[in-house]
């Protein structure tokens, strides 16, 4: 018969002395200079970026068909000429100073109208429902009627471009303010804080990763938005920007020079995202361990 | 005896109510107690007794429907930094705040302290509550224990009329739980403070406490209010008032059970 032995009546006690570090092998060590430089996002990032350079210049010099598919040098030097001598930093300042233009104005609206429905049922209401009309609808539906609205100019663009954020950031803010947990709520108003210092002090910054991944969508739309707005009619307002240039390019057939308008279009998409955003990240979210 | 008799806080015919989905609820029925400067006064009994819903309603966030709260003969009417709250929770410091800034946003939000001011008694505080070497962490990278300190150290700050705790030890680890009690002891000794402590451990209620307020559970009422022991009190003394209030409390349930069979019967 199988017996499950018991506890024994009466067992030792066990104490041990810790061993001493030194016959450890290793306690501590710093990291390789590999590890530590492969442990930089934006050093593995950086290769990746050559590897697709270096297949893009090898597939394109295959094709060998500059109409079509210009190497990746062809397009760096029409990017670097274009820039230095050619008028590509012009229209790309101005495409800059409109897309400023209608993200700062786009996210003023998102801001008025999230703190509406955050104080009120009816403005909660409010924003459910206009952002359910209004989200699905592209922006650039918008131009025909913004084009006989506010004319060739300027302000058209930055209407469309204001409809393509608003929606974005205001969802993303609110579902935010939604997730500030209850303590952190009771905590701010035990301070006596109410309306807007409440907003700006306690719900802003609990709810800052949606309010960022909001604006970062929203920034996306926004040059999708422009650009395609550009393509449309970009030369009326005087001075085109870069959608114009792409499409100008095009016409004349300078294919590297339309690859170094949307060259351009990727390199400040990187520099926003991977500079911009990045810093405001780390200083907030990374920093309050909001996010990882 | 003091030279006032009127009571900090005064808690008349307290009735609360809060409404789930689809139920109203009453959480406490009649509640009458008198908090007196300097009390450690705890509000003891078993989940369901309505003792954080009426620790809200000190704080304001909640409307007694029948009765009221008075502080300093004032009727509370909502939240307010004269009644500095200290909740169990862990997240109740604001993240992007570092520990000092954390202590330091009350005294600033009100208005009470210019910015040196404040900092000088954030830090004074910090020091009480011995984190003086952590002023610039983030609170993400503090552990629980020390998180509960800096939410004590930023309630006292404010040097608040009643401190408000709601089961603040509830989330710790038992060990770090009886320090964090020695501490608050300490802190009570140093500066004298009123506080009103929900908790629903006897052993917390005799140790932390100077007075008791035993509710019975659902719908809350006052079953006793008693005096706790000196914290040199012996064992023998302090597990007979255990025992005594564990059967006061626990006379509910022998009574219930049997109302409950004869309604099914």
């Amino acid at each position: 018969m199988i017996d499950i032995a018991g506890a024994p009546a009466a067992r030792a006690e066990i104490v041990r002395e810790p061993v001493s570090t030194a016959s450890f092998g290793i306690v501590e060590k710093p990291l390789s200079a590999w590890e530590r430089v492969t442990n930089h996002g934006w050093v593995r990032k950086l290769a990746l970026l050559v590897v697709i350079a270096v297949i893009w210049e090898i597939y394109a010099r295959q094709l060998d068909n500059p109409l079509l598919f210009p190497t990746f040098s062809a397009t760096v030097i029409a990017f670097v000429q274009g820039l230095f001598g050619g008028d590509l930093f012009t229209k790309a300042m101005t495409s800059l100073r409109v897309l400023l233009m209608g993200y700062a104005a786009g996210i003023a609206c998102a801001a008025l109208l999230t703190v509406v429905a955050i104080t009120s049922r009816i403005g909660t209401d409010l924003l459910e429902l206009l952002t359910s009309m209004f989200n699905p609808l592209p922006a650039i539906a918008l131009l025909p009627l913004a084009l006989i609205w506010f004319g060739l100019g300027t302000a058209s663009i930055v209407f469309v471009i204001i409809h393509s954020v608003l929606w974005a950031v205001s969802l993303n803010t609110h579902s935010g303010f939604l997730a500030v947990s209850n303590t952190l709520r009771m905590v701010g108003r035990n301070y006596g804080l109410r309306g807007l210092p409440y907003v700006a002090r306690i719900l802003i910054p609990a709810a800052f990763p949606s309010i960022l991944t909001g604006l970062k969508i929203g920034w996306a739309f926004a040059w999708r938005t422009l650009i395609a707005a550009e393509l449309v009619f970009g030369v009326s307002s005087g001075s085109g920007g870069l959608g114009w240039f792409i499409y100008e390019n095009k016409n004349q057939l300078e294919i590297p020079n339309v690859f170094a308008g949307l060259f351009t279009v990727i390199v400040i998409g990187l520099i926003v995202e991977n500079v911009v955003f990045r810093v405001i990240e780390a200083e907030t979210v990374r920093k309050w361990g909001l996010q990882s | 005896m003091t030279t006032s008799t009127a009571p900090l806080l005064a808690v008349r015919g307290v009735t609360l109510q809060y409404k789930t989905k689809d139920h109203l609820v009453t959480a406490t029925y009649r509640v009458d107690f008198d908090v007196f400067r300097s009390d450690r006064f705890i509000l003891l009994g078993p989940s369901g007794c309505g003792k954080s819903t009426l620790l809200k309603a000190v704080g304001g966030y909640m409307k007694p429907v029948e009765g009221e709260i008075r502080l300093k003969g004032e009727a509370v009417t909502r939240p307010g930094p004269d009644r500095m709250m200290v909740f169990q929770e862990f997240d109740q410091l604001l993240p992007w705040r570092t520990v000092k800034e954390n202590v330091m946003f009350p005294l600033r939000a009100s208005g009470r302290l210019p910015r040196r001011q404040a900092l000088e008694k954030a830090m004074e505080y910090i020091a009480k509550v011995n984190l003086t070497a952590f002023a610039d962490n983030y609170p993400h990278t503090l552990s629980g224990g020390m998180k509960q300190r800096v939410a004590i150290a930023r309630g006292m700050a404010m040097e608040p009329d009643v401190l408000l705790m709601d089961e603040p030890f509830a989330a710790l680890d038992a060990l770090t739980r009886r320090k964090m009690q020695d501490e608050l002891l300490a802190l009570w000794e140093g500066t004298r403070f009123t506080v009103l402590f929900v908790t629903h451990s006897i052993p917390e209620a005799i140790k932390v406490g100077s007075r008791i307020l035993l509710l019975s559970p659902h719908p809350g009422q006052v079953k006793a209010e008693l005096d706790s022991l000196a914290s040199d009190a012996s064992p023998a003394l302090v597990s007979a008032l255990e025992q005594r209030i564990h059967s006061m409390l626990f006379a509910d349930a022998i009574e219930e059970a049997p109302t409950t069979e004869r309604v099914t019967a």
